[in-house]
């Protein structure tokens, strides 16, 4: 998501700043600890994440999934309509770094230290690309999280990542 | 023995500099984040020309990292396309008036990308140049780095496999 070193920085101002904000739950992410709902309030309140209108359908428990419906200012390809490889890893970047915010062990913001995209194929034109993340170990220090998106046909991935994201202490 | 006489630097500037925007502006995701390119005979930079929009992290506030991972991926394409294309546009085989025509060649599809993440990308522009580390007929590898203010102060660097467009005259 955002940087080592000044990332430290994330956790107090945007903890406090929520203390006294309600903001309406959708359907979806609704029994949500206090935690978790405040990291999806953390994904909604992300310019980038509007730019590219990532909708957070799930959260919680180190793991996270986001949509990011079909958007022709996306297409990597204008031959054939094909939305372009870094929106799909902008996507699973901002999924990976929800699922470490919403890990029963992170006590605060992340960063990314590294992350690999491995692309499988392109895209179907038209469809909405979903990213499934899971923060499957978490360390004082560091997080370890792996993702997974596909369009409707989830049977296939179109693309995989993993990465590795900093803990901040709150 | 007699030597053709050198083409007019304006001609030969004209032409390379047509094609390059002919490349660049025909994918939407491009303008989207809005890269631009400098180009110095065939050298290229990578410009991401800073937005509100590309913004990951409000509080400090710092660019995505999905952002980062795009730029650094679309300016490894782009050098890599150019530098495979640069032949062609000097022999004249390849003229902006047939990218524009829409026969524009095949971009590199990319196989995988690794970032690391070596600073917060701050809310200003940032550069990215790519280092074509091996370019074979099928797969090429590329290395690209990205920095702000400080060319020595890199804020991102990466390393991906591409799988080359294969060019109708081979």
């Amino acid at each position: 998501m955002v940087s080592l070193r000044q990332a430290q920085q994330v956790g107090l101002p945007f903890w406090r700043a929520q203390a006294h904000k309600e903001t309406k739950p959708t359907h979806k992410v609704q029994a949500m600890t206090d935690k978790t709902k405040i990291a999806a309030q953390f994904i909604q309140a992300i310019p980038h994440a509007n730019a590219l209108g990532l909708q957070l359908t799930h959260i919680g428990h180190g793991e996270a999934e986001i949509t990011m419906p079909y958007n022709e200012a996306l297409i990597g390809d204008p031959k054939t309509g094909v939305i372009h490889g870094g929106a799909v890893s902008a996507m699973m970047d901002t999924c990976a770094g929800a699922a470490v915010m919403s890990h029963p062990a992170a006590p605060g913001g992340t960063a990314t230290i590294d992350l690999r995209i491995d692309y499988m194929r392109a895209a179907t034109p038209g469809q909405a690309i979903t990213t499934k993340a899971e923060c499957y170990h978490i360390t004082r220090n560091v997080a370890f999280v792996r993702a997974t998106a596909t369009d409707e046909d989830t049977d296939r991935p179109v693309a995989t990542a993993s990465g590795a994201f900093t803990v901040e202490k709150r | 023995m007699a030597r053709s006489k050198p083409e007019l630097m304006q001609v030969v500037k004209q032409r390379r500099d047509a094609t390059l925007n002919a490349l660049v502006g025909g994918v939407p995701y491009i303008q989207f984040l809005d890269i631009t390119f400098d180009r110095r005979g065939d050298e290229l930079t990578g410009v991401l020309n800073f937005d509100d929009k590309l913004i990951g992290n409000p509080f400090l506030p710092a660019i995505h990292g999905g952002v980062t991972a795009a730029f650094l991926e679309v300016t490894a394409v782009i050098s890599l396309s150019w530098s495979h294309l640069w032949p062609l546009i000097e022999s004249g085989e390849l003229s902006p008036e047939d990218i524009e025509a829409g026969n524009m060649p095949a971009f590199p599809k990319t196989i995988d990308l690794t970032v690391d993440y070596l600073r917060s990308g701050l809310p200003r522009d940032a550069y990215a140049r790519a280092y074509i580390s091996r370019a074979g007929r099928r797969y090429a590898s590329v290395r690209v780095e990205a920095w702000q203010d400080n060319h020595d102060k890199l804020f991102a660097q990466a390393s991906g496999h591409f799988l080359m467009p294969q060019l109708k005259t081979e």
